[in-house]
C-alpha cells in the first residue's frame, strides 16, 4: 500500500522545473515590457510625486486649515473638526508632520484611484448576472490573497517605489467599493426603475438620475470601506518603497523601539477615525431626504 | 362606434424560457395550471382582446396574480408580449424602435404606480418635473408646468418637501401630478390607489374623476376593487388567469355576470348605486306624474318616489318618455343574483 504511505506528488525536479518556467517567463515578461508599463504609470508618478510635495511645501497651519475646512464640509460637526485639529496639532508636536502627510498623499490617491475605477466596474456587474458572477471571485481572492503574494510579481514588473505601492494599496482597497456599487444598484426600487423607463428616460438618464442617486448610500459606504482598507495597508506598502507613516513602523518592529511604533501606530488610528467620522457622517448627510417626519 | 384610441389583439403573455412553443399548448386549451405543472411556464395573458376607447376611464379588474399587472405593462412596452399586437391610435407599439419608443413614453403614455414609485431623493416639484426633465424642456417652462400640476392637486406649498415627509395619498397625488404633468393623452394607473386607506382613496378618486371631466384623457385604470371600480369606470374589463371573462359597462357587468367568478365579485356591492332606471324598465308609460332621466341611479330614484307616494314613474331620455319603472322593477334590480347551479344564470 505505497500509495496510501506517501502522497503522489510530482516529484523534485519536475516541481522545480515547473516553477523555474514560470519564473523564468515572468522575467521575461517584465524585462521585455517593464519599461512600457511604467512608462503607462509615468504621469500617475509625477502627480503622486507632485501632491506629496505639495502637501509637505504648505504651511503647516494652512494645512491644518484645509483639514479643518474638509472635516466641516463633511460631518458639519464642531467635534469632529475639533477633533481633527487637536490630532493633526498632536501629531506634529511629537515630529510626525511629513510622515503623515506622505500618508495622506497616498491614502487620497489610492482611494480617489479607487473610486474612478471601482464605480464603474461596479455598474458594469450590477448590469449583468455573467459580469458579476466572474468579477465577484476576483474580488474574494484580492481580498483574501496574503498581500506579500502579489507584491511580488508588482515589485518584479515596477520595482520599489510609490507606484508599486499604490497598485499594492488599490488591489486590496478596491473589491469593497466595487461590491457595494453593484449591491446598491441591485438595490433600486424596481418599481421606481420602472417608471423611470414608463417616462421615457434613456439608459444614461437612468443610471444617473435613478440608479447611482439611489444606490448613493451604498456606494459610499463602499468608500468609507475602501479608505480603512487602504489605511491598513499603510505598513505594507512602505515595504516596497512607500513613504510615511508604515516606514518608523517597520523600522521600529525590525528594531524593537516599542514607543516610535506606538507612536506612528497611533497616528494612522487617528488618521483612519478621522477619516472614518467625516466620511460616514457625510454619507448620512445624504440620506437625509429618508427621513419622514412632520415637514411641510 | 366611440373611436378606439388603444387596441389589444390576440395578446399572449408566457413567463419562461421557452415562451414562444408554449402558446400553441395554450390554444390548445392548456391552463395556468396545467401550463405550470407539465412545463415550467407561467401563463401570464391569454389571447386577450380589448378595445379602448378614447376619453374614458377603462377598469380593468382581477383578483391578484390574474394578469392586470401585466397586462397594462404591456400598453407602454415594460413587458414584451409572447404573441399579439397593441395598437395605440392606430400605430403598433410592438413595432417601435428603441428611439421611438422612448418618444411615444415621454410624449403620448404615462403612468401612475401602486407604490408611487417616486424618487426619494428628489423634492415634490422635481417629482413633478421627472417626466418633463426627460423630454428636455427647458427649466423655467418646466416649473411653471410642474406648479400648475402641483397647485391641480392640492399640493400648493408642499414643493419643497422630500416624498417620505408625506402621507402616502399625498404622495400619490405627486405621482398623478407627474403623470398628468407630461400632456400625455393615454394614463396608465395600476392599483394607484389601492395602497391607500379607504377614506382617503374616496377622495383620490374623486380627484380623478374631477380631473376627467376637464382633461378628456384616455385612462386604463387598474383595481382589485370592485367598489373603485364601479365608481370610476366606464367600461370594465375583468381578468381571471390572464383571460378576459366579460366586459362591458358596470350596469352590464352587474346585471349580467358572465360567471361564477364574476358573480363572486359582485355579491357584495351596493347595486342600487350601479343600476339606473334605464336598466330596470318596462315598455310603456306611467301617470304617476314623477319623472326620471333615465341614468338616474335606483339609490336616487327610489327615495323620491317614496316621497312622491307613488308606485311607478317615467323614465324619459333628452325629454322624452322612453319606458317606465316601478317600485317592483327595481327592488327586482337590487335583489343579489340567487343562489344556483351549475352555470344557469337563475336570478331575476
Ligand atoms: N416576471 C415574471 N416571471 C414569472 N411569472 C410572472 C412574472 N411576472 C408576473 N408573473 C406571474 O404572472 C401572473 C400575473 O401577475 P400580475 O400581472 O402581477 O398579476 P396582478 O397584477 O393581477 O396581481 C402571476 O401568476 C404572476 O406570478
Ligand atoms: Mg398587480
Amino acid at each position: 500500500m505505497e500509495l496510501f504511505d506517501e502522497f503522489p506528488s510530482m516529484g523534485r525536479t519536475g516541481l522545480r522545473d515547473l516553477k523555474k518556467g514560470i519564473d523564468f517567463a515572468f522575467r521575461d515578461f517584465s524585462r521585455e515590457n517593464g519599461e512600457a508599463i511604467e512608462n503607462f504609470f509615468d504621469p500617475l508618478m509625477h502627480f503622486m510625486v507632485w501632491f506629496e510635495k505639495l502637501l509637505l511645501a504648505t504651511p503647516w497651519p494652512i494645512m491644518i486649515l484645509v483639514f479643518a475646512a474638509l472635516a466641516w464640509l463633511g460631518a458639519r460637526s464642531i467635534w469632529v473638526v475639533v477633533g481633527t485639529v487637536a490630532s493633526f496639532l498632536t501629531i506634529g508636536w511629537f515630529g510626525m508632520w511629513e510622515d503623515t502627510m506622505a500618508t495622506v498623499a497616498i491614502i487620497s490617491v489610492a482611494t480617489a484611484l479607487c473610486i474612478g475605477l471601482g464605480i464603474p466596474l461596479g455598474i458594469l456587474m450590477s448590469r449583468s448576472n455573467r459580469m458579476q458572477a466572474v468579477v465577484t471571485p476576483v474580488l474574494d481572492i484580492m481580498q483574501t490573497i496574503p498581500s506579500f503574494v502579489y507584491l511580488i510579481p508588482v515589485v518584479m514588473l515596477l520595482g520599489i517605489g510609490k507606484v508599486p505601492g499604490l497598485i499594492a494599496v488599490c488591489i486590496y482597497a478596491v473589491p469593497p467599493i466595487v461590491r457595494l456599487t453593484n449591491l446598491g444598484i441591485r438595490l433600486v426600487d424596481k418599481e421606481v426603475l420602472e417608471a423611470a423607463e414608463a417616462f421615457g428616460s434613456s439608459y444614461r438618464q437612468k443610471l444617473f438620475e435613478v440608479q447611482i442617486p439611489l444606490a448613493l448610500p451604498n456606494i459610499f459606504a463602499g468608500v468609507n470601506q475602501t479608505i480603512m482598507m487602504a489605511l491598513a495597508m499603510v505598513v505594507i506598502a512602505s515595504m516596497i518603497g512607500v513613504k510615511g507613516l508604515g516606514v518608523p513602523v517597520l523600522r521600529a518592529v525590525s528594531n524593537q523601539y516599542l514607543a516610535l511604533g506606538l507612536m506612528n501606530g497611533l497616528a494612522i488610528v487617528a488618521l483612519a477615525v478621522i477619516f472614518d467620522r467625516v466620511s460616514q457622517e457625510y454619507g448620512k448627510r445624504l440620506q437625509k431626504h429618508r427621513q419622514g417626519g412632520h415637514g411641510a | 362606434m366611440p373611436d378606439i384610441k388603444v387596441s389589444i389583439k390576440n395578446l399572449y403573455k408566457i413567463f419562461g424560457p421557452k415562451g414562444e412553443s408554449m402558446v400553441q399548448k395554450v390554444e390548445d386549451g392548456a391552463t395556468k395550471t396545467s401550463l405550470q405543472a407539465d412545463h415550467k411556464h407561467v401563463l401570464g395573458l391569454n389571447n386577450v382582446n380589448i378595445d379602448i376607447p378614447a376619453r374614458r376611464i377603462q377598469v380593468i379588474m382581477g383578483l391578484s396574480g390574474s394578469g392586470k399587472s401585466t397586462l397594462i405593462r404591456h400598453l407602454n412596452r415594460l413587458i414584451e408580449p409572447t404573441a399579439g399586437q397593441v395598437l395605440v391610435d392606430g400605430e403598433d407599439v410592438l413595432a417601435m424602435s428603441d428611439a421611438e419608443l422612448r418618444d411615444f413614453r415621454r410624449n403620448r403614455m404615462s403612468m401612475v404606480f401602486q407604490k408611487f414609485a417616486l424618487l426619494p431623493h428628489r423634492t415634490v416639484i422635481d417629482n413633478v418635473s421627472y417626466g418633463l426633465k426627460i423630454k428636455g424642456i427647458d427649466k423655467a417652462e418646466m416649473r411653471e408646468r410642474s406648479q400648475k400640476w402641483i397647485d391641480r392637486v392640492g399640493l400648493s406649498g408642499f414643493e419643497e418637501n422630500y416624498p417620505a415627509q408625506l402621507s402616502g395619498g399625498m404622495q400619490q397625488r405627486v405621482g398623478l401630478a407627474r403623470a398628468l404633468a407630461t400632456d400625455a393623452e393615454i394614463l396608465l394607473m395600476d392599483e394607484a390607489f389601492s395602497a391607500l386607506d379607504p377614506l382617503i382613496r374616496k377622495d383620490m378618486q374623486a380627484i380623478l374623476l374631477d380631473l376627467q371631466e376637464e382633461l378628456h384623457k384616455t385612462i386604463i385604470f387598474i383595481t382589485h376593487d370592485l367598489d373603485e371600480a364601479l365608481n370610476i369606470g366606464d367600461n370594465i374589463v375583468i381578468l381571471r388567469d390572464g383571460a378576459v371573462i366579460q366586459q362591458g359597462s358596470p350596469q352590464e357587468i352587474v346585471l349580467d355576470p358572465a360567471d361564477d367568478y364574476v358573480r363572486d365579485f359582485i355579491k357584495d356591492i351596493n347595486r342600487a348605486r350601479v343600476l339606473d332606471v334605464s336598466s330596470v324598465m318596462e315598455a310603456g308609460s306611467s301617470d304617476s306624474g314623477l319623472s326620471f332621466a333615465s341614468d338616474t341611479i335606483l339609490e336616487n330614484a327610489m327615495p323620491a318616489m317614496s316621497k312622491a307616494d307613488v308606485s311607478s314613474a317615467n323614465v324619459t331620455r333628452d325629454g322624452e318618455v322612453v319606458g317606465m319603472v316601478t317600485l317592483a322593477d327595481m327592488i327586482g334590480g337590487i335583489a343579489r343574483p340567487e343562489s344556483h347551479e351549475g352555470d344557469q344564470v337563475t336570478y331575476r
